[in-house]
C-alpha cells in the first residue's frame, strides 16, 4: 500500500534525523490509537464457530451462485468433493459444467482455465497442493500474469488459483514448501494467504471477484481448524480488501509480522511473552502478500521500535526478507534493535517428525527469538 | 500376444487436392468449392505475407527492428486454414502465423505498427516484433513467446464457447483454433491440451504446422513415431495429415474439421499440415549452419505453395505473368510505404509503461509514475521524449 505516500525512505530521513533530538519511535504519541482499537470484523454477538474448510466452501458456493461466469476445476474437485473436501457438495449443487474433474495434468487444466479466463469466464483453478502447481507455473506466470499487459490491456485474465500451500504433516520435501515468495515476486499477480475462517472466506471471495489473476495460498493444516465467524462474515456479501493486513493483537513493545498458519503460532507466542515477561507484542496478520500492506507494518514498527517476521518459507529471498528490506527503506529510524526473521530452515523438508518440527518455526522458537530481540 | 509394432503400421496418408501443376490430383473428383475471386484473395494474401517477410527480414538486417520471423513455405497453411474458420472463431497462435492475421483482416498498417512499436500498435509497444495483439480486431490472442502455452488456452477458449452455447443455444456456434509447430508438439502443454480437450469434449481445432525443423532440430531428432497426427489418435481425437503446400487441401480439411468440432456438442480435431521451413527460424538464426543451402532452394522450386496456387489460377485464365508482376510491385510498394510511415509515427504514450500490469493502476505504480514525471520535468535535457505521443504529458 503506497508506502512512499506516507513514509519517506530512510535515506531521505538521514539529514532530518541528525537535527531531531528524540526519535519519534520513543515518544508515546507515535502510537496510533486508531490501530489499537482496530479489531477487524468479529463482533461479540451472533458469531459462530466455522472451520477454514467450510469458510472456503461457503465462499465458493456463494460466488458460483452469484456469478454465472465462475466455475471451478481441478483434480478430484467434483465427484470426490476435493482432495481436502473444500469443494464438498458443489457438484450436486452446481452440476458438472461448473464443477469439473480434470485429468491429472496441471499444465493442461491450468492452461484451460487461463484460456477460459482470456475468453471472458472467471475460473477458479484448484491445485491439489501448490507443490503440484509447479507443473503449471509457466501458465500462471507467463500466461495469466502477463497477458493483460502484453496484449496492450485488451485481454484481462480474471482467474483465481487456489489450493493448500506450505508444509503439511509428514509428507516430506516435495509436498512441503511455501510459495508465497515465488508468486509474490511477479508483477501482474495478486497473492493472498488466509489464516482464519474470516480471512479464508473474505479473501477467496475477493480473489474471485478481482479482475486480475489472484493466487490464494491456503494451508492444509488449517482446513480443520475452527474460528469464530462474525455475523457480518456469515453473510454472502462479505469480502475482505486485498492488500490490507489485520492487526490480530495490538501491542506496544514488539511488532510480529506473520502470515497464514504462522499467525496462530505468533499469537500464542505473544500470549506467552505477555504472561512470562509482561511484553506486549503486536501481531500483524498480513492476509495479502501482494500487494503488501507496508503502511500497517511501518505504522506498527514506528510504535514498537522492534520488528520480527515469522513465516514458514525458506529464509533466503523470502517474504521476511522483503519486509525487512522495506523496514530499512521506510522505518530504519524508528527501529531500536535490528529486525529479525524466524523462517523455515534452509533444507528440503525432512519426513521424520522430529526433524520436520525442527525445520519450521515453533512457538518456542518465536518466543526465544523475541526474548533475544528484546534483550530479556 | 500381439504387441503393436510402430514400424509395422503403415504411415498415415497425406490428403491432397491439387498436384504440383495446380491441377486436381484426382481428376474424377469435384473441383473445390472455392470461387475464383476467393482464390485470388488467398493468392494475394499469400503473396503479401511472402513479400512483407522478405522486406522485413532485410529491414531487421539494416537495424530497423530488433527481430523478425518469416513463414516462407507455410503461407498456404495459415491463409487456407484461416479462410475456413468463422469470423467469430477465436485463435491462439504460436509466432509463425502472419498469414492468419492477414486473412482475417490485419492491414499492412496494422503489421507495421506492431513491428515498429508505434502508438497504433494495440499491444502498446510492449511485445517483441511479430508478436501481434489481435484479439479485438481479428479474434487472435496476443502472440506469446512461451512455446506451447497457447495450446491449452485454445482448449479453455473452446470450453468457454461450450458453456456459452449451453446458456444461449441460439448463439452462433464457435470453435477455438490453435496453431503450433512440430517442435512445440513435444512440449508437455501439447499433450495436456489434447487430453484435456478430448476428455472435456471441447470444440477446438489443433493445427500443427509440421515444417521439419524446431530451430535447428530436424523432425528426425524431434520424434521417432509417425509425426504429430498419430498422437491425436492416442488421445481419442480425430486426426488427419494434409499437404500444407496445397491450399485447397488445407481449406477443405479445416472446413471439415470445423464441422466435426461443432458436432454433438463439440469435440477436438487435430490437423497436421506438412510443409518445410524454407527460411531461417528467425533473424537470430542462420540455418546454413545445420542444413545445406541448396536444400531449401530445391524444395521451394518444387513445392512452393504460392507457385502452386498461381498455376491453378493461370489455368483458369484469371491470372498471368503480367498481373503477377504488377501485383508484386504494388505489394512491395505498399509494404515499404507503410513501413516508412509507421517508423515516422509517434511511439506509444509513456504512461503505457505502468498501465495494464493490473486492471487498475496500483498506488505504487501511481507513485512511480509521478516520480518519473518529476524527474523528466526537472531534467528536461537528459531525456528525449519527443518521439512519444504527448511527450512528458503522455505520462
Amino acid at each position: 500500500m503506497a508506502a512512499p505516500r506516507l513514509f519517506r525512505p530512510a535515506s531521505r530521513l538521514l539529514s532530518s534525523r541528525l537535527t531531531s533530538a528524540t526519535r519519534p519511535a520513543f515518544s508515546k504519541t507515535a502510537c496510533a490509537p486508531s490501530l489499537l482499537r482496530f479489531r477487524g470484523y468479529a463482533t461479540a454477538g451472533g458469531a459462530k464457530e466455522v472451520t477454514v474448510r467450510d469458510a472456503l466452501n461457503e465462499a465458493l458456493a456463494e460466488e458460483l451462485e452469484s456469478n454465472q461466469k465462475t466455475f471451478i476445476l481441478g483434480e478430484e474437485v467434483a465427484q470426490y468433493n476435493g482432495a481436502y473436501k473444500v469443494t464438498r457438495g458443489l457438484l450436486d449443487r452446481f452440476g458438472p459444467k461448473r464443477v469439473i474433474d480434470t485429468p491429472i495434468t496441471e499444465a493442461g487444466f491450468c492452461g484451460l482455465a487461463v484460456g477460459a479466463a482470456l475468453a471472458g469466464l472467471h475460473p477458479v483453478c484448484e491445485f491439489m497442493t501448490f507443490n503440484f502447481a509447479m507443473q503449471a507455473i509457466d501458465q500462471i506466470i507467463n500466461s495469466a500474469a502477463k497477458t493483460h499487459y502484453m496484449s496492450g490491456g485488451i485481454q484481462p485474465c480474471n482467474i483465481t488459483f487456489r489450493g493448500p500451500n506450505g508444509f503439511a504433516a509428514g509428507v516430506a520435501a516435495q509436498h512441503s514448501q511455501d510459495y508465497s515468495a515465488w508468486y509474490g515476486s511477479i508483477p501482474g499477480l495478486k497473492v493472498v494467504a488466509p489464516w482464519s475462517s474470516e480471512d479464508a472466506k473474505g479473501l477467496l471471495k475477493a480473489a474471485i471477484r478481482d479482475p486480475n489473476p489472484v493466487v490464494v495460498l491456503e494451508n492444509e493444516l488449517m482446513y480443520g481448524q475452527a474460528f469464530p465467524m462474525s455475523e457480518a462474515a456469515q453473510k454472502d456479501d462479505f469480502v475482505l480488501p486485498i492488500g490490507k493486513a489485520k492487526i490480530e493483537r495490538p501491542g506496544k513493545d514488539l511488532t510480529i509480522v506473520s502470515l497464514s498458519r504462522c499467525v496462530g503460532l505468533s499469537l500464542n507466542a505473544a500470549a506467552e511473552l505477555k504472561q512470562k515477561y509482561g511484553v506486549d507484542a503486536e501481531v500483524i496478520n498480513l492476509r495479502s502478500v501482494k500487494p503488501l500492506d507496508v503502511e500497517t507494518i511501518i505504522q506498527s514498527l514506528k510504535k514498537t521500535g522492534r520488528l520480527m517476521c515469522v513465516e514458514s518459507g525458506y529464509p533466503m529471498f523470502g517474504v521476511s526478507s522483503e519486509i525487512m528490506a522495506l523496514s530499512m527503506e521506510y522505518g530504519f529510524d524508528y527501529l531500536t534493535a535490528p529486525a529479525v526473521r524466524v523462517t523455515g530452515a534452509e533444507v528440503p523438508t525432512p519426513y521424520a517428525l522430529g526433524l520436520e518440527q525442527m525445520s519450521f518455526p515453533q512457538e518456542d522458537t518465536i518466543v526465544g527469538q523475541a526474548t533475544k530481540l528484546l534483550r530479556l | 500376444m500381439d504387441f503393436l509394432v510402430p514400424s509395422n503400421i503403415p504411415p498415415l496418408p497425406t490428403y491432397h487436392v491439387m498436384n504440383h501443376d495446380g491441377q486436381l490430383a484426382d481428376p474424377t473428383r469435384e473441383p473445390p468449392t472455392v470461387s475464383e475471386e476467393q482464390a485470388l484473395v488467398w493468392y494475394k494474401n499469400m503473396l503479401t505475407v511472402n513479400i512483407m517477410d522478405t522486406i522485413m527480414f532485410e529491414a531487421q538486417r539494416h537495424g530497423r527492428l530488433s527481430f523478425y520471423m518469416v513463414s516462407a513455405g507455410e503461407e498456404a497453411i495459415t491463409v487456407g486454414s484461416a479462410a475456413a474458420l468463422g469470423p467469430d472463431d477465436v485463435i491462439t497462435c504460436q509466432y509463425r502465423e502472419t498469414g492468419v492475421f492477414m486473412q482475417r483482416g490485419f492491414t499492412l498498417k496494422d503489421f507495421m505498427s506492431q513491428l515498429t512499436a508505434n502508438r497504433n500498435d494495440p499491444g502498446k509497444g510492449r511485445n517483441m516484433p511479430v508478436h501481434y495483439s489481435g484479439k479485438n480486431k481479428v479474434g487472435v490472442h496476443a502472440v506469446a513467446s512461451t512455446l506451447g502455452t497457447q495450446i491449452p488456452h485454445a482448449t479453455g477458449v473452446a470450453y468457454a464457447f461450450k458453456m456459452e452455447a449451453l446458456e444461449d443455444p441460439t448463439a452462433t456456434p464457435k470453435v477455438a483454433a490453435c496453431y503450433f509447430g512440430d517442435g512445440a508438439a513435444s512440449e508437455g502443454d501439447f499433450h495436456a491440451a489434447l487430453n484435456t480437450a478430448a476428455v472435456r469434449k471441447c470444440p477446438v481445432i489443433f493445427i500443427c504446422r509440421n515444417n521439419g525443423f524446431a530451430i535447428s532440430t530436424p523432425t528426425s531428432e524431434q520424434y521417432i513415431g509417425d509425426g504429430i497426427a498419430v498422437r491425436g489418435i492416442g488421445y481419442g481425437i480425430e486426426s488427419i495429415r494434409v499437404d500444407g503446400t496445397d491450399i485447397f487441401a488445407v481449406y477443405e480439411a479445416t472446413q471439415e474439421a470445423r464441422r466435426k468440432a461443432l458436432e454433438d456438442g463439440g469435440r477436438p480435431v487435430l490437423l497436421e499440415f506438412m510443409s518445410y521451413r524454407v527460411s531461417h527460424h528467425s533473424t537470430s538464426d542462420d540455418s546454413f549452419a545445420y542444413r545445406r543451402r541448396d536444400e531449401a532452394e530445391s524444395w521451394s522450386s518444387r513445392n512452393s505453395p504460392i507457385t502452386r496456387l498461381r498455376k491453378w489460377l493461370e489455368k483458369r485464365g484469371v491470372w498471368d505473368e503480367e498481373m503477377d508482376k504488377k501485383a508484386r510491385k504494388e505489394i512491395r510498394g505498399g509494404v515499404l510505404r507503410e513501413l516508412t510511415a509507421a517508423e515516422k509515427e509517434k511511439k506509444p504514450a509513456l504512461r503505457g509503461i505502468f498501465d495494464d500490469v493490473y486492471a487498475e493502476l496500483t498506488e505504487e505504480a501511481q507513485e512511480q509514475r509521478l516520480e518519473l514525471k518529476r524527474l523528466f520535468e526537472k531534467f528536461p535535457g537528459e531525456y528525449d521524449l519527443h518521439e512519444h505521443e504527448g511527450g512528458v504529458g503522455g505520462l
